[in-house]
């Protein structure tokens, strides 16, 4: 197991309040002014791209934490997160298209069928664990794109449902800048709940649930409580997820929600590395932008025309390269390696950790 | 009749694809989701070989199956051997990733355009006639004929044969098989070889039928259920859990709604997995082994 090294000295802490808050120390408090300046500047001097690439990788942040909750706390394996944000995504289109529904009726709505797919999700792990489950999640995953598509070949829109952006007090929310912030909030607010979630009761129950279901059992957790728990929650913010994403992108269709993408996030949260919420963020940012990164390296390369047609292809093989690579030589992800830079800073001017109880 | 001879041909292709995930699963308790890829990998060797043998149907058929037998020890030797001993998630996953290099892959190099390797062999498809008037295209007769001697032939390989054997001591205690002096590696890589032999025959037999494109592996996908349903362990229960799912999926499109056809199979799989989660013919301890 993972244990931090001492990140601040002469700090004590004195009262409970000092143990439950969630920045202790000048260090956080500095570093996390700078980043939300970092943050809020940004939209102001980014380029639309730049803007749309953000809003991006935001929105793949609320999924890929909510994934991360699920696989990487509760230890219940889902390939049909794809098939969420679809969920997601349809109730919002199809809301917004046959009763003109605000957002503030289909942000709920989305929120309350994550809810009930959660729990379709969830009953199955009552009964199945590892790769049935993963199987399970798979075939359900199929199954709410059927869905989708049958609805729009039904109604006739058989290219994709338009979704208005959605307006507050007659004043349309169509500019990027507004949506960063839109999104960027959505993300915190996922990001806050996950961690308190994680600190409290529940985290534990789901932490104790991975780690061996038995003792959990033994030890007083509600097994099938928790489970269905884990997947209700995180199904709930995943559908979320996808109602922002279809009133972000203006336009749902089912093309966008194939198994692709559900192995997408599952890649984040390998990439990003197993159970840190920090890690979901990193492996978020790091699948969003890795296409536009390949892209940009291939620009560089000499006689461009030649590959232009293939883009698509050698995203998708240097993609699976990459997951291959991570999956072999760095298990941790991500993380690991930021912990490993950490503890090589921390550390210095020595290179090995002191062993656990040495005396010094 | 059509009907009959619709389900059968449906069963076959299911059949032999399904007993490439079996013979994994079994020795090795990976589930490898990059089977429908291996298998499209197959089909367009095809189209390479047919080029480098023209006017040699038969060499570049065989030329095809060798490369795929090499492919799958390749993939195991640099790939899955890293992966023993990981996680669950982390070896599917690894699958998954193969999975998808190979999309690229294929993409890049033969296009993503539909492809007719029958043509570029020189061999035709003619419609046969079935006594009682049901038609059945060579190549579907041929896969029909191919999964029944490939089952015959799996099935005394492991039930008689010296490796086959091995497989099996393998897959049931592997340490114990281990101990003994069974190479191990050497038991896993056959298990790969065959299983991408089994599914790129599959691969090439359906791209001779209908051309060949890059959204094959989602037929292979569509034949995991039928694995599961029969049990992922069983042989015998990839060829039930076959029919199972080709009949509920041809007669549902005949009688119900054509868009299910790509649910069908899926909807078999979470019958099962509800009732009897280790399907047909699987061993029970498995689940929790898993």
């Amino acid at each position: 197991m993972f244990r931090p090294l001492p990140r601040a000295s002469g700090y004590f802490r004195t009262d409970y309040a000092d143990e439950l808050a969630l920045i202790q120390t000048r260090g956080e408090r500095v570093s996390l002014a700078i980043f939300i300046v970092v943050l809020t500047a940004l939209p102001l001097i980014a380029s639309p791209f730049l803007l749309d690439l953000a809003c991006q990788v935001f929105l793949a942040a609320i999924g890929a934490l909510s994934l991360m909750l699920l696989t990487g706390y509760a230890g219940q394996i889902s390939l049909g997160h794809a098939g969420l944000i679809a969920a997601g995504a349809f109730t919002t289109g199809i809301l917004a298209r046959e009763i003109n529904a605000p957002f503030w009726i289909t942000l709920p709505a989305s929120a309350l069928t994550g809810v009930v797919l959660g729990l379709i999700f969830g009953l199955p792990s009552l009964r199945l664990r590892g790769l049935y489950l993963a199987v399970s999640t798979l075939a359900l995953h199929f199954i709410v794109i059927y869905l989708g598509g049958e609805y729009e070949t039904k109604r006739g829109f058989s290219t994709g449902i338009m979704v208005d952006k959605p307006a507050i007090a007659g004043f349309a929310l169509n500019d990027g800048r507004i949506w960063y912030f839109i999104l960027l909030a959505f993300a915190a607010a996922t990001l806050l709940i996950c961690i308190n979630l994680l600190r409290s009761r529940s985290g534990r129950a789901w932490r104790a649930l991975h780690a061996k279901e038995t003792v959990a059992e033994a030890l007083g957790i509600s097994v099938a409580r928790y489970k269905l728990l884990a997947f209700v929650v995180s199904s709930a913010m995943t559908t979320v997820a996808g109602c922002l994403f279809a009133y972000y992108r203006g336009f749902v269709s089912i093309e966008a929600f194939d198994l692709f993408l559900s192995i997408q996030y599952v890649a984040m949260i390998i990439i990003g590395g197993m159970g840190s919420l920090l890690g979901a963020l990193l492996g978020a940012a790091f699948v969003t932008v890795f296409p536009y990164a390949i892209e940009s390296l291939l620009k560089l390369l000499p006689n461009v025309q030649s590959l232009a047609g293939d883009i698509f292809a050698v995203n998708y093989a240097s993609f699976g390269v990459v997951m291959i690579l991570f999956l072999i030589f760095e298990p941790q992800g991500l993380v690991g390696i930021w912990r490993r830079v950490q503890d090589y800073f921390l550390l210095w001017p020595f290179k090995q950790k002191p062993l656990a109880g040495a005396r010094k | 009749m059509q009907l009959f001879v619709n389900i059968v041909v449906l069963a076959s292709i299911y059949a032999l694809i399904a007993c490439g995930y079996v013979l994994i699963y079994r020795v090795s308790r990976v589930l490898n989701l990059a089977h429908g890829e291996l298998m499209m990998l197959g089909a367009y060797a095809v189209l390479a070989t047919a080029s480098l043998f023209s006017g040699h149907p038969v060499m570049a058929l065989g030329a095809a199956i060798v490369l795929s037998l090499v492919v799958g020890v390749l993939v195991y030797v640099f790939l899955m051997r890293k992966m023993t001993g990981e996680m669950v998630l982390a070896a599917i996953l690894t699958t998954v990733a193969l999975g998808i290099l190979i999309r690229g892959f294929v993409v890049l190099v033969w296009s993503a355009q539909q492809q007719y390797p029958a043509q570029a062999l020189g061999i035709s498809n003619p419609s046969l006639t079935l006594p009682g008037g049901a038609h059945i295209s060579l190549w579907s007769a041929a896969l029909v004929g191919t999964t029944v001697a490939v089952y015959a032939a799996l099935f005394f390989f492991l039930r008689f044969g010296r490796w086959g054997m091995r497989m099996r001591a393998a897959g049931q205690n592997p340490l114990l098989a281990a101990q003994r002096g069974i190479n191990l590696h050497g038991v896993y890589a056959l298990a790969w070889s065959l299983s991408t032999l089994t599914g790129a025959l599959a691969g090439i037999l359906l791209a001779l039928d209908s051309g060949l494109t890059a959204t094959m592996p989602v037929i292979g996908l569509k034949a995991f259920p039928a694995a599961l349903v029969g049990g992922l362990d069983s042989l015998v229960g990839a060829l039930a859990g076959a029919l199972i799912v080709a009949a509920a999926e041809v007669l549902l499109i005949y009688y119900v709604d054509p868009l299910l056809s790509d649910v069908v199979p899926f909807l078999v799989l979470l019958a099962m997995l509800v009732f009897r989660p280790w399907g047909l013919f699987g061993t029970r301890e498995e689940l929790d082994r898993v």
